[in-house]
């Protein structure tokens, strides 16, 4: 009925009031996110790159196994880290299992897989371009990645923010591994979930509306930099 | 490419890594319990309401997580909680007398109601017979949503299943319908096809999306339903939190506690009876 129109006008109420409890939602999803991002575009990017400058055997097969971990379903992904951080699995030790902690490992395995395959085709496609003039210099494999990340920062920035994108929107890997605890580990999307099954299905969607405009705003300022610095640059 | 610009860039990257790790990481630095619960104390609002006012008197957080009473159990069973708060008796005993937890005490009931569709076709409303509903659902194969996840709430309701004398497995094909989830998706699959449901008073009440569903059944004593607290036992358990752990399930079954269970009211109504008796618990 009129559910859609009470949510959008809940969520204009939402981002004038910016109440303390929503704003730590939102900073607590950003914070788990955001790291997650970094961390997997640490090991990603040059993985990626790795992998499309190396030939060795069994490479194929490594980069189909890895095209097909973009879709690694989150609710596994968060079994699995649960599984490892529980107080009876291998890292039970360090106490993460229903922290932010573990909610960034479990978003990084998420996200890793997506910016090392969508990267490796990235500096796959500069190497055709740059190999005889990086051949030509001498630089060392390290030097050559090195120089590939750089000159493809732009395009590799569609890799990072494919991986953004799958971070902030899933809920299956951590609602599993942090719980959804109240004013601990409780993000956007576990919120929205949490009220969902309450039945409050306007504020559920007015969260989600908010969601998505964040996004949205974080992907603009991102695009008008990258612009901003492109254009700086002359290239 | 300009080899400096990348090296300062890569530092400024790494510093601000470590950064964002460690403020995640320091958080769990402050004094709380992780408490496995039960998604009715929890979407009831029972635990926004208590928690607040221990908190303030101990300075203990308390980190609820809330899950069906078969996963809470779980989750005490594997160390990844301090104390269990949770509705089945038949499981928590077992769950003592296995060792995994110690210091059982019951803390509180609710009761669970029949909640359906207005249009009633089974012809249950109004009635106090939960057993005698249960055979009339089934005779006029109405519609029927179950938790089906093993949580406290689908164990009592399987239980009045078999005093009823219907094998839902067997006979329950195209009408009995297990969500697989817990209260509030449940309630809104019901909801969303008029089925008749299981469900806690508290969850009902504090239940938006009700559609055409009313309460069909109720007050009969076999929709008793009473809540025990235990500590996860930390002789299996070495990093359990005794001592705080022990601080909740003394305050919440001392008459501060119990005063704050009982004043938690939804439209005027009480959601929860505290009924703590020392001694009387295993």
């Amino acid at each position: 009925m009129n559910t859609i129109s009470e949510a959008f006008l809940l969520s204009l109420q939402m981002m004038v009031r910016l109440d303390p409890e929503l704003l730590r939602i939102i900073g607590l999803s950003l914070r788990v996110s955001l790291t997650a991002v970094v961390l997997g575009s640490l090991i990603g990017l040059p993985f990626g790159a790795l992998l499309a400058l190396t030939r060795f055997p069994g490479r194929n097969a490594c980069i189909v196994v890895l095209n097909a971990c973009m879709g690694l379903p989150p609710v596994v992904v968060g079994l699995i880290v649960y599984l490892i951080l529980s107080r009876s699995g291998p890292l039970g030790t360090f106490g993460w299992l229903f922290t932010p902690a573990g909610m960034v490992m479990a978003q990084v395995v998420l996200i890793t897989p997506i910016v090392a395959a969508l990267s490796r085709q990235t500096v796959a496609d500069l190497w055709i371009e740059y190999e005889e003039q990086l051949r030509s210099l001498g630089l060392t494999p390290i030097k050559a990645i090195a120089t590939l990340l750089w000159d493809g920062r732009f395009s590799l920035s569609t890799a990072v923010f494919a991986g953004f994108g799958r971070a902030i929107a899933e809920v299956g890997a951590i609602i599993i591994v942090g719980g959804n605890i109240n004013g601990f580990t409780r993000t956007m999307t576990t919120a929205i979930s949490l009220e969902t099954s309450r039945g409050d299905l306007a504020l559920a969607m007015a969260l989600g509306i908010v969601l998505l405009a964040i996004a949205i705003s974080i992907n603009a300022a991102a695009t008008t930099l990258g612009n901003t610095a492109r254009r700086r640059q002359g290239a | 490419m300009n080899p400096m610009i990348d090296r300062r860039h890569l530092l400024g990257l790494i510093a601000g890594i470590g950064l964002a790790v460690s403020s995640t990481v320091a958080l769990a630095q402050e004094k709380f319990i992780v408490v496995a619960s039960t998604t009715s104390t929890e979407q009831s609002g029972l635990f926004g309401h208590i928690l607040p006012i221990f908190t303030k008197k101990t300075g203990i957080q308390v980190r609820v997580v809330a899950q069906g009473t078969g996963q809470a159990l779980k989750t005490g069973e594997q160390g990844n909680a301090d104390v269990v708060f949770v509705h089945d008796r038949v499981a928590e005993q077992k769950f003592v007398d296995a060792g995994w937890g110690v210091d059982r005490r019951e803390v509180m009931y609710n009761d669970f109601v029949i909640v359906g569709p207005k249009s009633d076709p089974a012809k249950v409303g109004g009635s106090k017979d939960v057993v005698a509903a249960y055979k009339k659902i089934a005779a006029a194969k109405a519609p029927f949503a179950s938790r089906g996840d093993s949580s406290g709430t689908h164990a009592a309701e399987l239980r009045i299943w078999k005093e009823a004398g219907i094998d839902v497995k067997a006979t329950g094909t195209g009408w009995y319908r297990e969500t697989g989830s817990g209260m509030g998706p449940t309630l809104n699959t019901a909801s969303g096809m008029n089925a008749y449901a299981f469900t806690d008073r508290g969850t009902w009440l504090n239940f938006k999306n009700r559609g055409d569903l009313v309460v069909s059944v109720e007050g009969d004593a076999k929709l008793f339903n009473q809540y025990g607290v235990m500590l996860v036992n930390p002789a299996r358990h070495a990093h359990v939190k005794v001592a705080e752990g022990r601080a909740f399930i003394d305050w919440i079954t001392s008459k501060e506690g119990q005063d704050a269970i009982a004043s938690y009211k939804i439209g005027g109504q009480q959601l929860f009876f505290p009924n703590y008796r020392p001694g009387g618990n295993s």
